[in-house]
């Protein structure tokens, strides 16, 4: 048998780190369709991939394409990092068609199972598309399980109901007006992939990297970061943002009606010990397992309505975790992945804000959490949260 | 408008140029050919060039810049005994620099960074950013997750109190690099190749109570409000460690900038970093520095200053004592640092007379 030819060991090594090629348009035409071949073989045709081979203009693969019915949005072929029995995806329902939000996020939830609970303040019943590995939990399901209960899941709280009755590890939620958005490159961002990843490697709370996560392709711990802090620990949450309309409190949504986020930060990082951070639940992740017990709707706002600025309940829940991860050695970050908010309607934003208790409650909740010191004998999370409680009352 | 950048057909508010206000302060043993690519940034400002090394060499600067140069004889001169706190052989010698400046801040870059580009192709003019940092309040004590909340087309987001937007004086603007990354010389022997391309397009202000690698190559600080503190420390030359300096600066920085409610940005702006120093020259140099940065990080964490040190040079005085009696136990070189720390603000407040009005960094 004859030794394989250079080319084809040169056509091999660029296979290996297709990922990485940003140009193919100075190859010939058929050593473009020779890569791609050997791309579709080997199962590496991602949307970035395919958008790098379209670039090069060459018929044959525009043609390829076409017959072969390669559509994009494509689901990765890629295994992403997670597997689907470690997560649920946890969708609060505040509207009943979700046709639209389903069907959008169709290629990246897909794989994995999704309850749904329907806001049991909402009478409609809601719109879901098939093909979907999907449990909706309603208000009587909500009664059922807890009965009288002095926990109020109404609204964006029903969303800790599905935190509840989730059986995995970790837990993705995602308000259900937010659509998937494009990175800088033009990708579609799989939020999945990037909540987990922020999950599955280690935060570095004990010391600021100027770099960010250090545990991101292409960068690393600077120097003067100390050799012991490197190993970093593991982290529990995992807090996204959002392009277009950004969570502001009512107030800033009547004074910058027209501002919307067009800034696209490429970067995560770890929020460090003893800093205290506003968790906005609208793109949110977390270790169940572990922090589970402190995701709960502790603050609720006298006139608690159904949009994000008439809430607190997230920026509660996120301090009380941030404080008992702190104190347990666990780590928070929060940046990437981004995903796309759509208006709400302004105008609503001047309504909320006649009632509005928002003005004065930070005030006294910040500081209340910033000298929370919880007992050094409080070694899980659950011993943390009746702490905190305790020092609550 | 005279003494402004404008954007043309933006309705952003110009950035001041500050032309008045700012030194640009540059050490160099080589040349300073990297202040061609700078000119139309730089041109504007007086620059302070501290020239290490041997001082029979002439550095020739390009036509047309405004500057002081001061070799080690000046040094020598000016300071008398004093200038034993002024390192020899490093470029921690640029503080100097600092002490004999007038103006109000102070932008400091290593001769070896360029003007770098943004993700549109556009360069970008770090001056301007880092005014526009230091310029507008930093928020140390609860994190904005949108970032840096002033930067045009951000802002607080829900859930961040009212009573803290107002937020505190921005003392320092600690800018970041593109291509070759400020690695440390075990991560650069490993990764010899690797190369910062990631452009984040953020500014943030670092919470209080946490601790940063301050890197002295792009860096701007606001000298009234911090300038004592900014003592870049005993390196090269006779010391026995190296490439510590801008460390050992921000570590001091930040724990008093922590007590007096003062703020330390990073992010934007990124200049492009050219050259790679050679691995295991900064091996040696950074041998002893590794070793004792795993007790000097703890030490700095640890360590209260207390309430009646109301100015950076009194902060600062007590930190000297602190590193002699709780540093000095692990090296006699600590000792040295921390008399060298009291030499400097004796130094400083030598050349730098406080008037009534205008004591340096005092809390609002």
């Amino acid at each position: 048998m004859r030794p394989p030819s250079l080319l084809s060991l040169t056509l091999d090594s660029a296979l290996l780190h297709i990922a990485h090629i940003a140009d193919l348009s100075h190859l010939p035409d058929h050593l473009v369709i020779d890569l791609f071949r050997r791309t579709l073989s080997a199962g590496k045709l991602t949307e970035k991939v395919l958008k790098l081979f379209l670039a090069t203009g060459c018929e044959e693969i525009i043609l390829a394409v076409q017959l072969l019915n390669i559509k994009q949005p494509i689901v990765p072929v890629l295994p992403t990092r997670c597997s689907e029995s470690e997560v649920d995806i946890v969708i609060a329902a505040l509207q009943p068609n979700l046709t639209t939000f389903f069907e959008a996020w169709r290629p990246f939830f897909s794989r994995f199972h999704i309850i749904v609970v329907k806001d049991p303040d909402m009478a409609e019943n809601l719109q879901i598309p098939t093909g979907f590995d999907l449990k909706v939990y309603t208000k009587s399901d909500i009664n059922g399980v807890l009965g009288a209960s002095s926990i109020n899941f109404s609204g964006h709280s029903c969303r800790y109901f599905g935190y509840l009755v989730s059986r995995k590890k970790y837990v993705i939620s995602i308000d259900d007006n937010c659509l998937p958005v494009k990175d800088t490159a033009g990708s579609t961002v799989d939020v999945v992939a990037q909540h987990m990843a922020n999950l599955k490697t280690p935060a570095t709370p004990f010391f600021f990297n100027t770099l960010y996560d250090p545990y991101r392709k292409g960068v690393d711990f600077v120097r003067g970061y100390p050799f012991s802090l490197r190993e970093g620990v593991e982290c529990m949450l995992s807090c996204g943002l959002w392009m277009h309309n950004a969570d502001y409190d009512p107030m800033t949504h009547v004074v910058k009606r027209n501002q919307r986020n067009t800034t696209y930060v490429d970067a995560v990082m770890t929020v460090p010990l003893g800093a205290m951070l506003p968790v906005s639940g609208i793109n949110v992740a977390f270790n169940r397992d572990v922090l589970g017990p402190a995701m709960f709707p502790g603050l609720r706002l006298q006139n608690e309505g159904k949009h994000r600025w008439d809430t607190l309940e997230d920026i509660w829940n996120g301090l009380c975790a941030k404080v008992v991860c702190d104190s347990l050695g666990y780590g928070v970050k929060t940046g990437l992945p981004y995903v796309m908010r759509s208006d709400a309607e302004a105008g609503k934003a001047l309504e909320s804000l006649k009632d509005w208790e928002g003005v004065k409650v930070m005030d006294d909740v910040l500081p209340f959490f910033q000298s929370l010191k919880l007992s050094r004998t409080a070694v899980t999370v659950d011993d943390c949260v009746k702490g905190a409680s305790w020092n609550c009352t | 408008m005279a003494g402004t950048v404008t954007v043309p057909g933006s309705s952003v508010p110009s950035t001041p140029l500050l032309k008045d206000e700012l030194d640009i302060v540059i050490p160099t043993i080589r040349n300073l050919d990297f202040l061609e690519m700078w000119r139309p940034f730089f041109q504007p400002y007086h620059l302070i060039i501290v020239q290490d090394g041997d001082p029979t060499k002439t550095i020739k600067v390009p036509e047309g810049f405004d500057y002081e140069l001061y070799n080690r004889n000046d040094i020598n001169r000016i300071l008398g005994p004093k200038a034993s706190c002024i390192s020899f052989k490093d470029s921690a010698c640029r503080c100097f620099g600092y002490m004999v400046s007038k103006k109000k801040y102070i932008y400091t870059i290593d001769d070896d960074c360029f003007v770098a580009k943004d993700p549109t192709g556009k360069d970008i003019n770090a001056l301007e950013q880092h005014i526009k940092n230091i310029m507008s309040p930093s928020t140390p004590f609860f994190f904005n997750t949108l970032y840096d909340p002033y930067r045009e087309g951000a802002d607080f987001v829900r859930g961040y109190p009212f009573s803290l937007r107002e937020g505190t004086h921005t003392a320092v603007s600690h800018g970041l690099w593109l291509n070759i990354p400020d690695y440390d010389a075990p991560t650069q022997l490993v990764k010899p190749k690797e190369r910062n391309e990631r452009y984040v397009d953020a500014v943030m202000t670092i919470p209080k109570g946490t601790l940063f690698p301050m890197c002295g190559m792009n860096l701007c600080f606001d000298r009234d409000l911090i300038g004592p503190a900014m003592y870049f420390g005993l390196m090269g030359d006779g010391q026995p460690i190296g490439r510590y300096d801008d460390m050992w600066a921000g570590w001091c920085v930040k724990v008093i900038c922590d007590h007096l409610s003062l703020g330390v940005k990073t992010g934007l702006p990124y200049i492009w970093h050219s050259k790679a120093s050679n691995p295991f020259v900064n091996l040696r140099k950074e041998y002893k520095g590794i070793f004792w940065q795993e007790d000097i990080i703890p030490f700095f964490q640890n360590v209260t200053i207390p309430k009646d040190c109301d100015t950076v040079q009194k902060c600062y005085l007590y930190l000297s004592g602190e590193v002699k009696e709780k540093l000095g136990k692990i090296d006699p070189y600590f000792v040295k640092l921390a008399d060298a720390m009291v030499t400097w603000i004796e130094a400083w407040d030598e050349l730098n007379p406080a008037t009534p009005a205008a004591e340096n960094g005092k809390a609002k």
